[in-house]
């Protein structure tokens, strides 16, 4: 019980640091893949006098990924009841070639404007379609995801290093008291401090398994996969074996720093 | 006879402006007993703090246990802590640890082997009548019985020098009595220095003893 008392206020510190950071860790998993799903679905429409190969639109801007040719045909087909044979075989010959090209990145109204002034440079480009307008309500729309999801960063941030600080008061207050009576015996400090760095240790170990091991359930338990799956993200809530790495790494990397600073502050009474 | 402490011109202060003990001279023989006594404030505990290097001469010259103490290195004042028994007043007990484990440090820091600790400790245990106690916590216990764990763990690793600071000041007279009969044992069968900082000194005590003064910053033997 004694031992147990010990343990639980970093225990209890270390798995709200976890757990949030996996959350943010998901958010920003979230909006990338719907970021992804923007640009897969965002392509600007491009109409061409002769035949231009996928190299040539390449060539144009360094942001353009690819560049497909459309298929007339359905808009002929359109003209087949009110033309004539001949005349719908001039039409397929003269009519220009349509193209879709798509960038690497979903792009900024900026680069959207960039990248068509420069398609429109080429001599064989006669007209294209960037949807522009569109564009923009969904860019605002990443965007302020994208600033939610900062601001939520800097408030892990700033909840870690209070729970940080705090944890810090706690342990000199609970450490300090031993470590002055072995050092009064002559401990030397790696001995005074070797009981705080094996309970950072055990303390780290606990957090990130209980962590691990709740998301690990999430996974399993699908339920909030399904639920971003209905709104079109499909996205890994906990990715193996990154996610757990990334987890202990950071219980360690924080509790270890927590013993070395309350090891720094520690003063020996006199 | 060997000298455990040697103090020449020592003069202790916290700060610049208040000096607590001034040039004092006086040296202590290996096996000796010796109280200071002193009115409140008159710098009993500081002196015994520079004793085990928790504060160090500002001027002049201490040596204890051959060992000179301003600007002692760490590892050097570590060692020579190996090798002292302290009892404080409020026991200074680590509270996460059992008793046992309490009268072992000393022997843990000094590198014993487990089995030997453990007869060490055992042994002391029996001693202080606190052995059906081991597996507590301090506590668990009255001040008189965690001032006897604090005895034993400062007999443990069989130190050349007790240094105690009011170890009777929170005890009944009984505990009081006890905790005067193991300082004298210590003395007497271990050939152990103590010296012991207290308002007053027991009326029957058995053993030999020294008596010094500190009063007005200067420390001077009573006959």
């Amino acid at each position: 019980m004694k031992s147990f008392k010990n343990h639980l206020s970093l225990i209890t510190a270390l798995i709200t640091i976890l757990f949030t950071i996996q959350v943010f860790i998901v958010v920003e998993r979230s909006i990338n893949a719907y970021e992804e799903n923007l640009k897969n679905d965002y392509s600007i429409i491009v109409v061409v006098n002769k035949n231009l190969e996928k190299k040539d639109f390449l060539k144009i801007d360094s942001t353009i990924e690819s560049a497909e040719e459309l298929d007339p045909s359905h808009v002929i087909d359109s003209f087949k009841d009110e033309m004539k044979e001949q005349n719908l075989k001039l039409l397929k010959l003269t009519l220009p070639k349509f193209y879709r090209v798509r960038l690497d990145h979903y792009p900024t109204p900026a680069e959207i404007e960039k990248v068509s002034k420069k398609l429109l440079r080429h001599p064989m480009i006669t007209r294209v379609e960037d949807f522009a307008r569109n564009h923009d309500v969904i860019y605002k729309l990443l965007l302020l995801f994208k600033e939610v999801s900062t601001l939520f960063a800097i408030a892990i941030f700033a909840v870690t290093t209070l729970l940080i600080l705090k944890e810090l008061r706690i342990w000199q207050f609970q450490h300090n008291e031993r470590m002055n009576i072995m050092a009064l015996f002559g401990a030397p400090l790696w001995m005074r401090s070797a009981v705080l760095f094996r309970l950072a240790i055990v303390d780290a170990v606990l957090a990130s398994l209980l962590v691990n091991g709740i998301f690990f359930l999430v996974v399993q338990y699908g339920w909030l996969q399904t639920q971003l799956k209905a709104i079109g993200i499909a996205v890994n809530i906990y990715v193996l074996p990154k996610d757990p790495v990334i987890l202990s790494v950071i219980a360690f990397v924080l509790s270890i720093l927590l013993a070395m600073l309350v090891i720094a502050g520690s003063k020996e009474d006199s | 006879m060997d000298k455990v402490i040697v103090a020449r011109d020592l003069t202790l202060a916290y700060n610049k402006d208040e000096t607590i003990i001034n040039k004092a001279r006086f040296s202590i023989d290996s096996g000796e007993f010796i109280f200071i006594t002193g009115p409140s404030g008159s710098g009993k505990s500081t002196l015994l703090k520079s004793l085990y290097g928790a504060l160090g001469p500002q001027h002049g010259s201490l040596i204890v246990g051959g060992v000179e103490m301003k600007d002692i290195a760490a590892k050097k004042l570590n060692f020579l802590r190996r090798h002292i028994g302290i009892v404080f007043q409020d026991y200074k007990l680590i509270k996460e640890w059992t008793i046992e484990k309490n009268v072992m440090l000393p022997l843990i820091i000094t590198g014993y082997s487990k089995d030997v600790s453990e007869t060490q400790v055992d042994k002391l245990l029996t001693h202080v009548k606190l052995k059906h106690q081991a597996g507590k916590y301090p506590q668990e216990l009255s001040g008189g019985e965690q001032q006897r764990v604090a005895m034993a763990r400062a007999l443990s690793h069989n130190p050349i020098l007790i240094l105690a600071d009011e170890p009777t000041g929170n005890l009944d007279d009984y505990s009081s009595q006890v905790i005067w009969n193991l300082l004298e044992g210590a003395n007497t069968q271990l050939k152990t220095t103590v010296l012991v900082v207290t308002h007053h000194i027991p009326e029957h005590m058995s053993v030999d003893y020294k008596h010094f003064n500190i009063e007005h910053g200067s420390i001077y033997e009573v006959f």
